[in-house]
């Protein structure tokens, strides 16, 4: 669609991981465009979550490499991860329940700011300018996610469908190149899954962050994704965009539950 | 009739009738309030930042006073000595982190709790051996002595000790709810792998919180070791430290300035008022009694967050 061809943002090549017994993912490779929606689909227990988990850094596989804007980071910590511009949600939303949505959001903000650790104590002159700057910064995310009305409301007491929405401002906070979203429309009303699914292509659309994520919902996958990838058991069993993949007989048949002898 | 009078009546005409006395007995007691918050706080700040209750609270006080007051006696001026001190506590906090809670990431609450106890037996015996065991005067050049402001008397230690308390307690107010830093302790507290996947170093804000736990810890060692000397009872203090933990709630700053006052002030009260109708020893069993009652009552604590889990 784009007239420049896409590059690849992240490169997964052959990753493995095992859980004792399980084999969690199995050779997985896969390659995120930059400026893309990716997909990432399949049955329960696929090793969706886990290959999330591998890109942001929380498991390191077994096996295989990651390279992000083409530098291998298989080994890194969470924390450096984020570093390099990779931001995510979780499946179970994990705010800090006690915190303010705004409070909950600056902390998005921690790795963009700077600043000598006395002065910061201080809570003083140049602290204090940059934590205004970052401020506004992230009042400009509450515009755009519709979420003004909750600003001091502790996270904790929002319903479900709000701290998703949250959670997605706190990503976008650190203002990511990558955004992954493990299930952001999970549990979610019709009306809300509608919302989200229009921030979510208005975040890829307004700064072309390239966004990968986890969804149950086929109809929303169709709709959103400009690629999707399918796993099973581990196992890549699809790639390809949302037209081919729906019509692969792999997907069909690890939807309906053919038998794996 | 004599004991109801003595219980409900004599003790409240007593302050009415000589209110300088009540005045002396009242600042006496937020005095020793503020002594107490001091240690309670070094445990608030490790419980905020890492879910863990640090048993080696109390000894570290006793350690950070015991650093101090060994290097003074080895001829080293005090500020260079304190300048030291905190350089110890600093790289004890470092040390705490790469050996003890390093390798026991994402166990169990309790498994990092009985490390502390572990803690606990070893600092006790590291200050024993470097610096022993007899009691140590700790002189800070503040006289143990008083003067009076519109005839109350006032104890200039204590004064000190108050007014340093609440400085301190200002500042890490303001460094929890305002900066950066504060926010990503808060963040680590709450929710481990979210704060991780915002980039906050782990590792980085352990070092913090153990730094900064040690260093109010230095600040409890002094005042209280200028106040009755370094020994080995110092750590027991962290006993007193307790009640004034379940009164304010565990996670909570200001909780433990407030119950601090509270016990403080309470059982100064307790002792000079009703302390004859029994006996004296008042002071003893206060703070526990309170605490008994909170843990009834109000489990969370004044200020603690209450915890309520969806079934």
């Amino acid at each position: 669609m784009s007239p420049a061809a896409p590059s690849g943002l992240l490169e997964v090549d052959g990753i493995s991981v095992r859980f004792g017994a399980v084999q969690a993912l199995d050779q997985v490779s896969l390659s995120v465009r930059r400026g893309e929606i990716i997909a990432i689909i399949g049955p329960n227990g696929a090793g969706k979550t886990t290959l999330l988990n591998v890109i942001s850094g929380f498991y390191h596989p077994a096996a295989g490499h990651i390279r992000f804007e083409g530098r291998d980071r298989t080994h890194l910590a969470p924390y450096d991860v984020a570093a390099l511009g990779i931001a995510r949600t979780f499946q179970n939303v994990a705010l800090f329940k006690g915190m303010s949505v705004l409070d909950n959001i600056m902390t998005g903000r921690l790795l963009k700011m700077k600043g000598s650790f006395l002065l910061d104590a201080l809570y003083w002159g140049p602290a204090k300018a940059q934590e205004l700057e970052h401020r506004a910064f992230v009042e400009r995310i509450i515009d755009f996610l519709e979420i003004q009305a909750i600003r001091k409301t502790p996270a904790g007491r929002l319903p479900y469908g709000l701290q998703k929405r949250v959670e997605l401002a706190r990503a976008l906070a650190a203002e990511p190149t990558l955004l992954l979203l493990d299930e952001p429309m999970a549990g979610m009303n019709v009306e809300e899954k509608e919302d989200m699914c229009r921030f979510i292509l208005d975040v890829n659309g307004e700064f072309g962050t390239t966004i990968a994520l986890i969804e149950h919902d086929m109809s929303v996958v169709m709709d959103i994704s400009d690629h999707v990838a399918a796993l099973d058991y581990g196992r890549k069993i699809a790639d390809g965009t949302p037209a081919e993949v729906r019509n692969d007989q792999a997907v069909i048949d690890a939807y309906l539950g053919v038998s794996h002898v | 009739m004599d004991l109801l009078y003595g219980v409900f009546v004599g003790p409240f005409r007593d302050m009415v009738t000589a209110p300088t006395f009540l005045a002396e007995v009242l600042i006496g007691g937020v005095a020793a309030g503020l002594m107490y918050s001091l240690v309670a706080l070094g445990f608030v700040l490790i419980f905020k930042a890492s879910g863990v209750f640090n048993f080696a609270q109390g000894v570290m006080v006793l350690f950070a006073a015991l650093t101090l007051v060994g290097l003074m006696e080895r001829g080293v001026p005090m500020v260079v000595a304190l300048a030291l001190t905190i350089g110890v506590m600093v790289a004890l906090a470092f040390a705490i982190e790469r050996v003890v809670l390093r390798p026991l990431v994402n166990q169990e609450h309790i498994i990092l709790f009985m490390a502390t106890i572990g803690l606990n037996f070893f600092l006790e015996g590291l200050g024993e051996m470097v610096w022993g065991a007899n009691v140590k005067k700790l002189d800070i050049g503040i006289p143990d002595e008083s003067f009076t402001v519109a005839g109350i008397l006032i104890n200039k230690l204590e004064m000190t000790a108050a007014a340093t308390a609440a400085v301190l307690v200002g500042v890490l107010a303001v460094f929890f709810q305002r900066t950066k830093i504060g926010r990503a302790l808060r963040a680590v507290a709450d929710d481990h792998e979210a704060a991780l996947s915002l980039g906050i170093p782990l590792r980085t804000i352990w070092v913090v919180v153990w730094s900064v736990a040690g260093i109010v810890a230095i600040v409890a060692g002094i005042m209280w070791g200028a106040k009755s000397g370094v020994q080995f009872s110092l750590s027991l203090i962290a006993l007193k430290a307790l009640p004034v933990l379940i009164l304010g709630g565990f996670t909570s700053v200001p909780g433990a300035i407030v119950g601090g006052l509270i016990i403080g002030t309470g059982e100064k009260i307790g002792e000079v008022y009703w302390g004859p109708l029994v006996g004296g020893a008042i002071e003893n069993w206060f703070a526990y009694v309170v605490a008994l009652a909170f843990l009834l009552v109000r489990p969370q604590g004044l200020f603690g967050e209450k915890i309520i889990e969806r079934v």
